[in-house]
C-alpha cells in the first residue's frame, strides 16, 4: 500500500527531551497530531507546555528524540530546520503585532515572494476570515485585545502554514471575550480544516476548542486523549483530581463490582479488573451526588455555591471525608444543615492506592 | 467619547479664556519665561534689519562655502558614526546576552561624563607627533610610517560619535530591551531568517527611538563649539565667535546664528513628531523580555565589542588626563586653580538653585492651570535646549547690550549722569542665558515627578487635614524631593561643562574651568588643560550614577 501525504500526521513528537541547563523540563514526550486535527497540551505553569511549542516551532534546540513536521524531520538532538523554514504559523501570548505596521501589512508581512494580486487576495481572504476586513488601514495600538487577537490569527493563518501553533492565545482577554473568541477560532480552524497544537492551563478553553488534550506534569504527558474521555475515563488519580471537578475517596473493594466507601456500597461497572479487598481511590464528580431526603446517608453543608441553575454544595460525610454535590437551586440548604444525598454512579473509576 | 472630548475642548477654551481675562500669578510668570526663551530669536531675526554686507561678503568670499560643507560633513558623518556605534551597542546590551552584560549596559554610558571638548583635546594629545600614540608606533615600523592624521574632518567625525553615541544608545536600548526577542521570533515564524527579521522587524519597530536619538546627536553636533575648535574645523558656531570676537560684529554674528537657528529648528519639529510617533508605538511592555543568548564566539565577540569601545572612547582618555594631570599637578594646582574650580563651582550652583526653583514654578503653573495656553508657554519655555550656546549667547547679548547703552544715553541725556552697565559684564546674562538653555534638563526631572503628585493625593490629604503651607511640606515637597535633587545634579553639570556661553557672555576675568580648557587648548597645551577637564569628567559622572540609579529602579 502507498502512503500518500494525506494520512501522513501532521506532527509528530517522538520521545523528545528537553533541558534548562541541567534542569529537565520534557521528558521523553511523544504524540501525533493528523491533518485537520487540533491538539492541546493543558497544564499548570513551568510543566513544560510553551517549551515543547518553542521546540516545535524551532526557537528551542531538542538534546534527545525527533520532530515531524507532514513527515518531513524538522527537529532532533543534532539538527534543527531554522523556524522560517518549517512551514508553522505562530499566534504569541502577547500577540507579538508588529506596532510599526498597520493590520493589512501585519497580515500581508509572511506573504514574500508572492506577486501583488496574489499577496491582496490572500491578505483580504485573512481578513475576512477574522471579520476585520474593515480595520485593514489602522495599527495595532487602534484596536481592542480581542482584535489584536484575530489579527495574530490571521497573520499567521495568511501564508497557510502546515501547522498552527498558539501559546496561551486566549489568556490576554477577559473571560466573556475568551469563551467566545476560543469557539470562534475552533469554527475557524475546522471550516479550513487546519492543523493546530495550542497550550493552555485553561480547561475550559482546551475542552472548547480542541479534539484531542495532552495533560501535561512536570514534562510529561500524563493522558493524550479527547476531552471526554479525560473527564470520564481518566488514567490516573492525578489526571482525576486535575480534569474537572471532583474528589477522590477512599473505600476498599467488595464482591459483585462493589465499592465500599463513605458514601455506601457503591455499584458499577469499574474501569479496572482489581481484586476483593484493594484499598482503593473512587472519584466522585458533583453529579454523582443527588440530593435525596429519604436517604440513609446524611452529610452537613460546609458551605454552598449559587450558580444560578444549579448550588454546589461542599458536603462533609460522616466519614470525615468530604464530597462536592451539585444540586438544582430550588433545593436551597444553608451552611451547618444535614442533609440526605445518595450516590449515582454506573461507571466507577477506581485507582488502586500506591 | 465625541462629547467627551467636546467637554474638554470646551473646558480648555474657558481655560485659555480665563488666562487671558484674568490670568493668575502662575500664568504670568509661565508668559514671562516663554517670552525670555523667545526673545532671543526675535532679537536675531530682527538683526536682519542691518544685514552686516562687508562681512558677508567676506565671508561668502572666504569662509562660507567651506562653513556649510563642513557642516555637512560633521551632520552626515557624526550621524553615521553615532548610529553604527548607538544601534549596535543598544542591540547586544538590550536584546542579547554575553559575559559582562549587565555591566556593559551602563558602563557604556560613561563617554556621556565626557565633554566633547575634552575628549577631542585628548584625542589630539594622544595622536601628536610626539604623543603616547606615534612614538611607539614610530619606533616599531620606522619613522616613514604613514599615520592618518586625527586632526581632520574624519578626526572631528570619530571623535564627535565616540563622544554623543550615548544618546542613540540609551534611547534605543530601551526599545530594544522591551521588544525582546519576541518580534524576532514572531518574523521568524512568518518565514524570515533572523538577519532579515533583524531589518524587516526589529529595527522599524525601534526607528521612533533610533531617529530620536539621532536628532539630540544632531543638535548637539550643531551646537558644538569647543571640539570643533580644539580641531580647528570651522562651522557655524564657530564663525559665529569669530564675527563677535574677531570681527567684532554683533550683527554678522546675530545673522549667522539665524542659519543655524533654522536648522536647529527643522530638528526640533522632527523630534516633536518622533516624540509622539513613539507614545503611539510604544508595543506593551511585557514585563520581563526574553533575551537572545549568544554562544560560542558570538558571545565574546560582543564582549570583546563593547570593551573596545569603552576603552577607546572612555577609558584611554581618562586614564590620558590622569597622567597629564599627575604630571603636572605640583605646577597646576595653586591658588589660581583653586579660585577657577570655587568660580565654576558657585556659577554652577547659583545657576542651578536659580533654574530649579523657576522649573518648579513651572511645574506648578502646569498643575494648577492644564489649559491649552498655558501648557504651550510652557512647551516654549523648555525649547532653550535645542538652541546653540553660541547662538543664545549672542541673542541674548544683543538685547541687553541694546537697553543698556538706551539706559546709559537716557541717563546722560536727561539727568547727566554717567551710569555703569547694568547689564553687559554681568553675571545675569550669563544666568539669563543658561535659564534658557537648561530649564528643559530641570523641568523634565520636575515635572515627572510632579505627576505622581496626582489630585487624588491632594484631596487624600485634605480630608486628613492637610491644606495650604502644611500640604506643601509634608505632602508634596517629599514627594518632590527626588525630582528636585534630579534637576539640580543636572543643571550644575551642565553648567559646569558649559562653553560657549560662558565663554561669550562672562563678565571680565571671570574664568572657569571649562574657559579655562578653551584657552590652553587654543594654545595647544594639553597636559596644562588636563587637571580641569580631569575635575569637570569627575562631575559629569553625577548624572550618570542618577541615570543608573532610574533605570535600575524600574
Amino acid at each position: 500500500m502507498i502512503m500518500n501525504d494525506k494520512t501522513q500526521p501532521s506532527l509528530e513528537l517522538k520521545k523528545i527531551s528537553q533541558a534548562y541547563g541541567k534542569q529537565r523540563v520534557v521528558k521523553d514526550l511523544s504524540l501525533t497530531l493528523n491533518p485537520g486535527e487540533i491538539g492541546c497540551l493543558l497544564g499548570a505553569s513551568g510543566c513544560g507546555k510553551t517549551t515543547v511549542l518553542r521546540t516545535i516551532a524551532g526557537f528551542e534546540p531538542l538534546l534527545a528524540g525527533e520532530i515531524f513536521i507532514s513527515g518531513e524531520k524538522v527537529s532532533s538532538a543534532e539538527f534543527s530546520l531554522p523556524p522560517a523554514k518549517r512551514k508553522i504559523g505562530m499566534v504569541f501570548q502577547d500577540y507579538a503585532l508588529f506596532p510599526h505596521l498597520s493590520l493589512f501589512d501585519n497580515v500581508a508581512f509572511g506573504l514574500r515572494g508572492h506577486n501583488k494580486v496574489e499577496t491582496l487576495r490572500r491578505v483580504n481572504d485573512a481578513l475576512d476570515l477574522v471579520g476585520l476586513q474593515s480595520e485593514r488601514e489602522k495599527f495595532p495600538h487602534e484596536i481592542s485585545g480581542g482584535q489584536q487577537q484575530r489579527v495574530a490569527l490571521a497573520r499567521a493563518l495568511s501564508p497557510q502554514p502546515e501547522l498552527l501553533l498558539m501559546d496561551e492565545p486566549f489568556s490576554n482577554l477577559d473571560v466573556a471575550l475568551r469563551e467566545r473568541l476560543s469557539l470562534e477560532v475552533r469554527d475557524i480552524l475546522k471550516h479550513y480544516g487546519i492543523t493546530a497544537l495550542f497550550v493552555t492551563h485553561n480547561q475550559h478553553e482546551a475542552f472548547a476548542v480542541a479534539d484531542r488534550i495532552g495533560v501535561m506534569h512536570t514534562g510529561e504527558i500524563l493522558q493524550w486523549d479527547t476531552a471526554h474521555r479525560l473527564y470520564h475515563q481518566p488514567v490516573s488519580a492525578k489526571i482525576a483530581e486535575f480534569v474537572g471537578e471532583g474528589v477522590l475517596l477512599s473505600g476498599v473493594v467488595r464482591e459483585n463490582s462493589q465499592v465500599e466507601c463513605g458514601l455506601g456500597r457503591l455499584t458499577g461497572i469499574f474501569n479496572q479488573a482489581l481484586a476483593v479487598n484493594t484499598a482503593v481511590q473512587i472519584l466522585v464528580r458533583p453529579e454523582d451526588v443527588v440530593h435525596d431526603d429519604d436517604s440513609s446517608v446524611k452529610a452537613k453543608v460546609l458551605r454552598r455555591n449559587f450558580r444560578g441553575a444549579n448550588i454546589l454544595y461542599q458536603l462533609r460525610l460522616e466519614s470525615g471525608e468530604h464530597v462536592q454535590a451539585l444540586v438544582p437551586s430550588h433545593c436551597d440548604h444553608q451552611p451547618g444543615e444535614l442533609i440526605g444525598i445518595q450516590p449515582d454512579v454506573r461507571h466507577l473509576i477506581l485507582f488502586p492506592f500506591p | 467619547m465625541f462629547s467627551f472630548s467636546l467637554d474638554r475642548t470646551a473646558a480648555s477654551l474657558r481655560g485659555c479664556r480665563r488666562f487671558l481675562l484674568h490670568p493668575s500669578g502662575w500664568q504670568h510668570l509661565t508668559l514671562a519665561v516663554a517670552l525670555l526663551v523667545l526673545a532671543p530669536l526675535t532679537v536675531l531675526l530682527l538683526s536682519w534689519t542691518e544685514p552686516a554686507w562687508g562681512i558677508w561678503q567676506h565671508l561668502r568670499e572666504t569662509l562660507l562655502s567651506q562653513l556649510l560643507i563642513n557642516t555637512f560633513i560633521l551632520v552626515v558623518g557624526v550621524t553615521t558614526g553615532t548610529l553604527l556605534l548607538g544601534v549596535s551597542l543598544a542591540w547586544l546590551t538590550g536584546a542579547c546576552e554575553f559575559p559582562g552584560r549587565t555591566h556593559f549596559s551602563w558602563l557604556l554610558l560613561l563617554p556621556l561624563a565626557m565633554p566633547t571638548y575634552v575628549l577631542a583635546f585628548v584625542f589630539l594629545g594622544l595622536f601628536d607627533y610626539s604623543g603616547p600614540i606615534q612614538i611607539p608606533l614610530r619606533a616599531w615600523f620606522g619613522r616613514d610610517l604613514w599615520i592618518p592624521d586625527i586632526r581632520s574632518a574624519s578626526g572631528v567625525v570619530l571623535v564627535m560619535s565616540l563622544a554623543l553615541y550615548p544618546y542613540v544608545y540609551l534611547l534605543t536600548r530601551n526599545a530594544f530591551s522591551t521588544q525582546g526577542k519576541r518580534a524576532l521570533e514572531a518574523a521568524q515564524s512568518l518565514g524570515c531568517s533572523p538577519t532579515a527579521g533583524f531589518f524587516r522587524v526589529v529595527l522599524p519597530m525601534a526607528r521612533p527611538w533610533i531617529a530620536g536619538g539621532a536628532t539630540l546627536v544632531l543638535m548637539e553636533a550643531l551646537a558644538d563649539f569647543g571640539a570643533v575648535s580644539i580641531f580647528n574645523f570651522d562651522t557655524f558656531t564657530t564663525a559665529i565667535y569669530k564675527a563677535w570676537f574677531g570681527f567684532f560684529s554683533l550683527a554678522a554674528a546675530g545673522q549667522l546664528s539665524t542659519l543655524l537657528v533654522s536648522m536647529v529648528f527643522l530638528l526640533i519639529v522632527l523630534e516633536q513628531k518622533l516624540r509622539k510617533r513613539m507614545r503611539f508605538s510604544q508595543s506593551r511592555v511585557t514585563a520581563q523580555a526574553e533575551r537572545i543568548i549568544l554562544n560560542s564566539a558570538k558571545k565574546w565577540l560582543a564582549t570583546s565589542y563593547c570593551s573596545g569601545v569603552l576603552l577607546i572612547a572612555f577609558f584611554l582618555p581618562a586614564l590620558q588626563l590622569l597622567r597629564w594631570s599627575l604630571k603636572v599637578f605640583d605646577l597646576e594646582f595653586d591658588n589660581r586653580y583653586g579660585m577657577l574650580l570655587g568660580r565654576s563651582l558657585s556659577l554652577g550652583l547659583t545657576a542651578a538653585l536659580f533654574i530649579t526653583v523657576v522649573a518648579t514654578l513651572l511645574a506648578y503653573a502646569g498643575r494648577r492651570h492644564p489649559d491649552r495656553l498655558t501648557l504651550s508657554l510652557i512647551r516654549i519655555s523648555t525649547l532653550g535646549y535645542a538652541l546653540p550656546g553660541t547662538v543664545l549667547a549672542v541673542g541674548i547679548f544683543m538685547p541687553l547690550a541694546a537697553l543698556d547703552n538706551f539706559l546709559i544715553d537716557f541717563a546722560r541725556e536727561n539727568f547727566n549722569f554717567a551710569l555703569p552697565q547694568l547689564m553687559q559684564g554681568t553675571i545675569i546674562i550669563m544666568l539669563l542665558a543658561y535659564l534658557i538653555r537648561f530649564m528643559a534638563a530641570g523641568y523634565k526631572s520636575i515635572d515627572s515627578a510632579m505627576h505622581r503628585v496626582t489630585s487624588n493625593i491632594d484631596e487624600a490629604s485634605r480630608l486628613m487635614g492637610l491644606r495650604g503651607l502644611k500640604l506643601l511640606v509634608k505632602v508634596h515637597l517629599p514627594m518632590l524631593r527626588g525630582g528636585i535633587f534630579t534637576a539640580l545634579t543636572l543643571v550644575f553639570v551642565d553648567v559646569m561643562k558649559e562653553m560657549p556661553i560662558t565663554l561669550m557672555t562672562r563678565p571680565f576675568g571671570w574664568d572657569t574651568l571649562a574657559v579655562k580648557i578653551y584657552e590652553l587648548t587654543s594654545e595647544g597645551e594639553w597636559e596644562r588643560a588636563a587637571l580641569p577637564a580631569l575635575t569637570l569628567l569627575l562631575c559629569g559622572l553625577l548624572p550618570i550614577v542618577l541615570l543608573m540609579r532610574g533605570t535600575e529602579g524600574k
